[in-house]
């Protein structure tokens, strides 16, 4: 067994630490979607939403609540799809020579930037759960402490897995390709769909019937099912539309992102291999 | 072990259709600094890249500290030290964590890590800038820094790609300084260079490497030897017909011509050999303005087994430091 990943998460992480103005970025950003857009929307939404009659008997939720659950899937998404980015820059001065001269096997390369953007997943959900609950979001709500427990473990797994499905599919993009231009465009290109065919920040029940299938392949759906299934249980109402997640539902979105992060992980394997110095 | 830290028997090696290695052999005893000197492009750096496993090997066999660099080239990893020719060096991280990172990759265990941390900060004289990111460094602190990173692991050897390039005389002294410190150390070194001071003064042996193959082994010493005792350099009023006259001459081996004036390498002993030759130039009414009698240097091995020099425009650099008796008329 050997451990040498943990060198390449310690050097990720020192970094990560070291560069304040990414830092506080990234710890920022969340907390500025969740009172900008969400407290703004919310309201809005709520108040279009009114008329609606409630559904008897079931418990309804807000769309900050909805839609904290999306914004966690989401700047996770965009802060592991451009994690890998790094690795670009390491590429294009040299960096990654020293590592790739190195006994590391380079499966282990792939595994500390993978944990590495993990924790920042981690730092970013802890901090919007927690910004959320303070703004009046409905997380957990009737939960006693150990079903509180259990539910975050479950968000945190999911996240762990989604996000590693992104920064090795964002790796792999980052070792091919050569300039910073055309990474970035190649990431932009690929998280509009993801972001708009998505059910994170609005229910889906209105899409046009190809989109609404499509969005049940999208990653970005699976993990913001699993957040609200943790989050704000199985059986609720949101602006009229019902709920219900069954334990299938949750298989299925576990299993699903489990399937994505494994095809991710061959396809950075696969790219590490061909880089030639 | 047989001596040799690494072996290398008819090593080619192709970018598509370009053959930027054609062939070579040689050994590295242990413990010795030895230099591939060559022109940009003959292929000292894919050399490095082989042995070091970089690149696969696709013809022929090398061995590196008594592994094969084909089949077990993660020994071959462990067994090393590299500086590569281009600076890699994380801007972003002080000093001693360039260092630390280099020792987790290679695990090695903490209280090593930090005992050895200190001893190469010590022999490279960095101690004082421990806690300095590397983007603050000169690029001499750096090029020591990749050396220090390069010995972190106490490797069996040491290659080094063009480590001095660009420096002024002084930073490379110094930088010639830790390396015989090293090898005092039981450090086998492998180094590539374009400078001739390097190959002559460093180095125990040197190859000469044009075109991908190897032209000439030795030692400076042996290498100089072959071109006998002097060299003379003429200056003549028609240097092309002089080169004639003096081809024909017994005494003379062989004559090259330069820009400026006539090399001329002598079978016998000089004081003999001089009187004559400017005879035989004066019968044909050719005018000498200036002789030059100096013991041959590597500049002059270079020329004469590669047929060319070095590199365009460094007439200057040639004729510093070397011994030169000027007779002039
Ligand atoms: N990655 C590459 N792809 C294609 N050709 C290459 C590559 N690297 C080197 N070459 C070619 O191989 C030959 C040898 O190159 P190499 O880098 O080994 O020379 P070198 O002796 O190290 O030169 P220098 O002193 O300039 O560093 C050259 O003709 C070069 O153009
Ligand atoms: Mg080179």
């Amino acid at each position: 067994m050997s451990f040498e990943f943990r060198a390449i998460y310690w050097r990720e992480m020192l970094k990560f630490f070291r560069f304040k103005s990414v830092l506080f970025s990234s710890l920022i950003q969340p907390v500025m979607w969740l009172a900008f857009f969400g407290l703004a929307m919310s309201d809005s939404f709520d108040q279009l939403t009114s008329l609606i009659p409630d559904i008897p008997g079931v418990p309804k939720v807000d769309y900050l609540s909805y839609m904290g659950a999306g914004i966690i899937a989401m700047d996770v998404l965009f802060s592991s799809l451009f994690g890998g980015t790094t690795l670009m820059f390491d590429k294009k001065f040299s960096l990654l020579r020293e590592t790739l001269a190195s006994p590391v096997p380079r499966s282990h390369i792939i595994l500390g930037i993978g944990l590495s953007g993990v924790t920042k997943a981690f730092i970013q959900t802890f901090i919007i759960i927690g910004f959320g609950k303070l703004i009046g979001m409905d997380f957990f709500k009737g939960y006693t402490l150990t079903e509180t427990f259990i539910a975050f473990s479950g968000i945190m797994l999911l996240v762990a897995i989604f996000s590693l499905g992104f920064l090795f599919l964002s790796g792999s993009i980052a070792i091919t390709i050569e300039n910073p231009e055309g990474m970035q465009s190649i990431l932009t290109l690929l998280s509009m769909p993801l972001f708009f065919v998505s059910n994170a920040l609005y229910p889906i029940d209105a899409f046009p019937a190809v989109l609404k299938f499509l969005s049940m392949f999208n990653p970005l759906t699976l993990l913001a099912d699993g957040i609200r299934y943790f989050s704000l249980g199985s059986n609720f109402s949101v602006m009229g539309n019902h709920y219900i997640y069954t334990t299938a539902d949750i298989s299925v979105s576990f299993l699903g992102l489990i399937f994505f992060a494994l095809a991710m992980l061959s396809a950075a394997i696969w790219r590490f291999n061909k880089v030639n110095i | 072990m047989t001596g040799n830290v690494i072996e290398v028997n008819n090593l080619e090696y192709a970018y598509g259709s370009v053959k930027a290695v054609d062939d070579i052999s040689f050994t590295v005893k242990q413990g010795e600094i030895f230099s591939f000197l060559g022109p940009n492009g003959a292929g000292k750096s894919t050399v490095i890249n082989v042995l070091t496993t970089l690149r696969k090997i696709q013809k022929g066999e090398a061995r590196v500290n008594g592994y094969d660099v084909a089949k077990e080239s993660k020994s071959v990893r462990r067994s090393i030290g590299i500086v590569f020719q281009m600076l890699c060096l994380d801007h972003e991280m002080t000093v001693s964590e360039n260092l630390e990172y280099h020792g987790k990759i290679y695990s090695m265990p903490k209280k090593e890590r930090k005992e050895r941390i200190e001893e190469l900060l010590k022999l490279t004289e960095l101690e004082g800038k421990r806690d300095t990111l590397g983007k603050e460094l000169s690029g001499g602190m750096k090029r020591r820094l990749e050396l220090a990173r390069g010995l972190m692991t106490k490797p069996a050897v040491l290659f080094l790609d063009e480590p001095t390039v660009g420096f002024d005389i002084q930073t490379r002294m110094r930088m010639w300084e830790y390396l015989r410190e090293i090898k005092r150390e039981g450090t086998t070194i492998f180094l590539t260079t374009h400078y001739m001071e390097e190959a002559d003064q460093l180095s125990d042996r040197i190859s000469i490497i044009d075109h991908g193959k190897i032209i000439v082994t030795g030692s400076a010493e042996e290498l100089k030897n072959k071109l006998g005792k002097d060299l003379i350099y003429l200056e003549t009023s028609n240097n092309k017909i002089a080169a004639e006259i003096l081809r024909s001459l017994n005494s003379v081996k062989t004559v090259t011509e330069d820009t400026k004036s006539l090399r001329v390498m002598i079978g016998e002993n000089v004081t003999h050999a001089l009187p004559q030759i400017m005879e035989k130039i004066r019968e044909e009414g050719i005018d000498i303005t200036t002789v030059n009698i100096k013991k041959p240097s590597m500049d002059d091995v270079f020329v004469h087994y590669t047929g060319h020099g070095l590199r365009e425009g460094d007439t200057k650099e040639k004729y510093d430091g070397m011994e030169t008796e000027g007779v002039s008329e």
